[in-house]
């Protein structure tokens, strides 16, 4: 999933001074199964933003929308009847669902009120870790299932590199080594002879590298 | 002296502090008239939300009344109670609220005379902090 944090309150505040009303939306996707950005963090914010503001002797009026995917536009036009009203949309989905309502929506301030983190999966309950770099090659096959690219501080391909101690990596002991972990679980899968096969530089066009990334399927696009 | 009650919600899990409360009834041991008490199935039920909304809609003080630490009837509600107390407590200081206005605290069902002494005390304290602020506020964007 994409896991994102809402922003400090002080920024949200400061964002938000010019406006009297708003439209907090929220999204039932990944930020609700990060606990960032769905229905209920949508009621906690809004409840948080009528009292701060009453505080401050300047009411805003707060309603709540939560999409089912704010990432597409075919949900963000269930805004198209209620959202002139809005003096400004603040969004809680990720840095996605935030464009896609911006792109529809031309002449309204469109804010974030998340900071979009990485591709993750859940550790255990409320810990959340990076998984997936997105480098639109994947080589997973290769590493054990364990991705070198996201889980190696310095993203080599052929670790471990020599700041791997007793399986941590050298940033902090809270860090696995992701060579060792690679390693341990070719062993354990009797596939070590993939250790030993020199991976290429890697072509990181089809990553970022390349400018901004479009999938495009012509048979899905008519 | 001012003639300020505070009206706190107290959010009493139905196996210990509701029952703590309703022991305090029979003991006839009195506590501060502003204390509404709430019963819930367990603290952990208890959504942040919940609190938020309480000060929200007026109250001026919320405290979370749960088992005793290893006494919970769910086995952990009242630990995730008081996680989440504390996270509501952070936010409540991010807007200005302050976080002293939501407590999270212990009793047993048996202990009518410690929960009459809790309520009177959070009330005390809520008290002397004075209305919760967003009145003020209101009355000035008014």
């Amino acid at each position: 999933m994409i896991t994102a944090e809402r922003k400090p309150m002080e920024e949200i505040f400061r964002s938000l001074e010019p406006f009297g009303k708003i439209l907090l939306v929220g999204c039932n996707e990944c930020v609700t199964v990060c606990h960032a950005g769905g229905r209920k963090e949508v009621a906690m914010l809004a409840s948080a933003l009528r009292m701060g503001r009453l505080k401050q002797g300047a009411p805003l009026t707060v309603d709540e929308m939560t999409l089912e995917r704010q990432c597409d536009p075919e949900y963000a036009e269930e805004l198209a009847l209620v959202v002139d009203q809005y003096d400004a949309v603040c969004s809680m989905a990720c840095g996605c669902g935030v464009q896609t309502v911006a792109e529809r929506y031309q002449g309204l301030p469109v804010l974030p009120m998340v900071n979009t983190a990485f591709m993750g999966s859940s550790e255990k309950n409320g810990v959340w870790a990076e998984r997936c770099a997105g480098c639109g090659n994947c080589v997973l096959g290769m590493t054990g299932g364990i991705c070198p690219i996201a889980r190696c501080s310095k993203r080599i391909f052929n670790g471990p590199c020599g700041g791997s101690s007793k399986g941590k990596c050298e940033i902090s002991p809270d860090v696995d080594c992701a060579w060792q972990l690679i390693w341990d679980r070719l062993k354990q899968l009797g596939q070590t002879e993939l250790y030993s096969q020199i991976m290429a530089p890697k072509d990181w066009r089809s990553a970022r590298d390349g400018g901004p990334r479009r999938i495009v399927r012509e048979d899905m696009a008519i | 002296m001012s003639d300020f009650e505070p009206v706190v919600v107290v959010f009493a899990c139905d196996y210990c502090a509701y029952t703590a409360a309703d022991v305090a009834g029979r003991m006839n041991l009195t506590y501060p008239s502003g204390v509404r008490i709430l019963r819930v199935p367990c603290t952990g039920k208890v959504e942040p939300l919940y609190i938020m909304q309480a000060l929200q809609k007026g109250a001026d003080g919320v405290m979370v009344a749960g088992c005793l630490v290893g006494d919970c009837h769910f086995k952990n509600g009242n630990l995730r109670a008081a996680a989440r107390v504390k996270r509501v407590q952070t936010l409540l200081d991010d807007i200005g609220i302050g976080a002293d206005r939501v407590a999270m605290v212990n009793v047993s069902a048996g202990q009518g005379a410690k929960f009459a002494e809790i309520a009177t005390e959070f009330s005390k304290k809520i008290g002397e902090m004075g209305p919760n602020p967003i009145k003020q506020g209101a009355k000035a964007a008014a």
